[in-house]
């Protein structure tokens, strides 16, 4: 049993380090000069040059980029989870034909490619003048991860005994304290999930911030990125210094919390 | 466990009852005001409108617009760079599917046993998962570099053009999704193992159960919820793919690698066919909701078996 154990133990850790390969040219291009990456691309870089990674974060302008990513994070965020928690907490506790309908609608949300919708939106926003604004992807952010978020919080309220709200309304709270005082601290666990889960998709969005802020000066760290790379498309130690500059910040959260967003990540997806 | 709670109701009085009993204990339908007019905002009103615009002919540019019916989704089944995308939508999302799940499945398996290792490795093979799709693709692009002595190639002594070649391109930008996502899998799967009592397995194990027939009699069909949810998020993962595709190919070389989403968003964009691109999302939309459906019938009518 013992030796089966250390054997398992010895062919997992070789499959780590083959997953890593990538995750290692990553990081041995970026400190490297041309010449050596013409030379031996797959030998480590001697010596280590940061040479890439100074001259990655001007020309990418990453600086302006991590400000914007970072508020419309943020604010979509706190957005998601007042607006979708409150929510939730009406579809689980209603025992409405209302409210069932409702959840039913928020679910289709789940399923719906946001393709379908993506040209009327564009119209929208741009008929409201938010083109290009910060505002303007954040409510984008917070309907598309409404359904979500909703599905999240409404499954682990459903758990969730009503004692508590009903005590807290005989001693003459109303629903909004009741829930904001007595069950919204209650909701920590998935709110850590719909939080962890939020940031990771809003931070690495691609496509919806490249097709309403491309070209406004407001662009979010992923559209920098794209549009740095293909500026200095074949320049790879230019390139993968500015993936590592880009990365880094969302990696960083991650390895800070991982416990907690893997855990998260599970007990938010058990259903 | 709300159900256990209420009492049993006649029919009769049942729905008065219950409209009372709603008014006193349930919150009002304003908690779900804000959250429901954002949603209806962003994601409801547009894609209704999108369906409509499915059936015109709009350029994108100006009020200059007809109906003209089912033009546009006789025109897909004519269009043979948007049936090619069907077919390799359907392809990629199939080698996801099973690779991604597969993989996810036995590196949950060895991440769950008692190694010293363990918290390090569900680390190393979650981190991609945080990563933005299209830096891992522009990752990926060198990964994949057609040089023999650079990238894989160079590390496994091959000569394939991963990316350039149309009979391979699909299946490399299938493999780096899979790399990237197999840590959601595992993590998932993760849960699901333990979920499992170890007294089952115990049990199991003085009855003679082999760990092979052990993994077949307990653990595969208790990880069905699992399961569910691996495979629906990779379905609709793998049906919507666009980032990795715009960013490592662009749908090339040819239309080798193209999907529904690059070309809905070329015919839009690139062409100006906003009729066109809409009635291609159509098509993906009900793509993702019938199989969506048909997954979640199968696979929880299996979980309730269990």
């Amino acid at each position: 049993m013992k030796s089966r154990t250390f054997l398992l133990e010895i062919v997992m850790i070789a499959v780590a380090v083959a997953f890593l390969f990538p995750v290692y040219a990553l990081v041995t291009l970026s400190l490297k000069d041309p010449g050596q990456i013409s030379q031996s691309p797959l030998a480590l870089p001697a010596p280590p040059t940061t040479a890439n990674f100074t001259e990655a974060w001007s020309a990418a302008a990453l600086g302006p980029s991590l400000v914007n990513s970072t508020v419309i994070t943020v604010v979509s965020l706190v957005a998601l989870i007042g607006f979708g928690s409150f929510a939730a907490y009406f579809l689980a506790r209603a025992a409405t034909r209302l409210g069932y309908g409702l959840y039913i609608l928020f679910l289709l949300g789940i399923v719906l490619p946001f393709q379908l919708g993506m040209i009327p939106l564009y119209e929208l926003v741009n008929k409201l003048g938010l083109i290009g604004t910060h505002a303007g992807m954040i409510v984008f952010y917070t309907g598309i991860q409404l359904p979500f978020t909703v599905f999240l919080y409404t499954g682990f309220i459903r758990a969730l005994p009503r004692e508590y709200a009903s005590a807290a309304q005989i001693d003459g709270a109303s629903h909004l304290v009741a829930f904001t005082r007595v069950v919204f601290p209650l909701l920590r666990p998935i709110t850590g999930t719909v939080l962890i889960l939020n940031a990771v998709f809003i931070w690495n969005d691609f496509f919806t911030p490249l097709l309403y802020l491309g070209g406004s000066g407001f662009e979010t760290v992923p559209v920098s990125v794209f549009a740095f790379v293909g500026q200095y498309v074949s320049d790879y130690g230019l390139v993968f210094a500015g993936l590592v500059l880009g990365a880094l910040p969302i990696v960083a959260v991650f390895l800070v919390l991982q416990k907690y967003v893997i855990k998260g990540f599970s007990s938010g997806l058990k259903g | 466990m709300t159900l256990t709670t209420r009492p049993v109701e006649t029919p009769a009085a049942a729905p008065a009852r219950r409209t009372r009993r709603a008014d006193a204990l349930s919150p009002s339908w304003l908690f779900a005001a804000p959250a429901l007019l954002i949603y209806a905002a962003v994601v409801l009103y547009p894609s209704v409108v999108g369906v409509l615009y499915a059936f015109t002919d709009w350029s994108g540019v100006g009020e200059d617009m007809s109906f003209v019916g089912l033009a546009n989704f006789r025109a897909i089944l004519g269009d043979e760079q948007a049936m090619g995308s069907l077919g390799n939508t359907l392809l990629l999302t199939v080698a996801i599917l099973v690779v991604q799940n597969g993989v996810g499945l036995l590196l949950a398996l060895g991440v769950h046993a008692k190694l010293k290792s363990r918290a390090l490795l569900r680390v190393v093979f979650f981190a991609p998962v945080v990563v933005s799709p299209v830096m891992v693709a522009f990752l990926w692009k060198y990964v994949y570099t057609p040089d023999p002595s650079a990238g894989l190639n160079g590390l496994l002594g091959l000569d394939v053009d991963w990316l350039g070649d149309p009979s391979v391109a699909l299946w490399s930008i299938a493999g780096m999704v899979v790399w990237q996502y197999a840590g959601y899998s595992m993590v998932i799967f993760l849960a699901g193992l333990e979920g499992i009592p170890v007294e089952l397995h115990e049990a199991a194990m003085i009855d003679g159960a082999s760990t092979l027939q052990r993994f077949r009699y307990v653990t595969w069909p208790l990880l069905a919820p699992a399961l569910t949810i691996n495979l629906m998020l990779s379905t609709i993962g793998g049906l919507k793919l666009f980032d990795q595709v715009f960013a490592a190919t662009n749908g090339g070389p040819g239309y080798a690698t193209e999907t529904l989403s690059t070309v809905l968003y070329k015919q839009a964009f690139v062409f100006g066919k906003f009729g066109y691109s809409t009635a291609i999302a159509l098509v993906l939309a009900l793509f993702v909701a019938a199989v969506s459906l048909v997954q979640m019938y199968y696979l929880r009518s299996r979980e309730v078996a269990q």
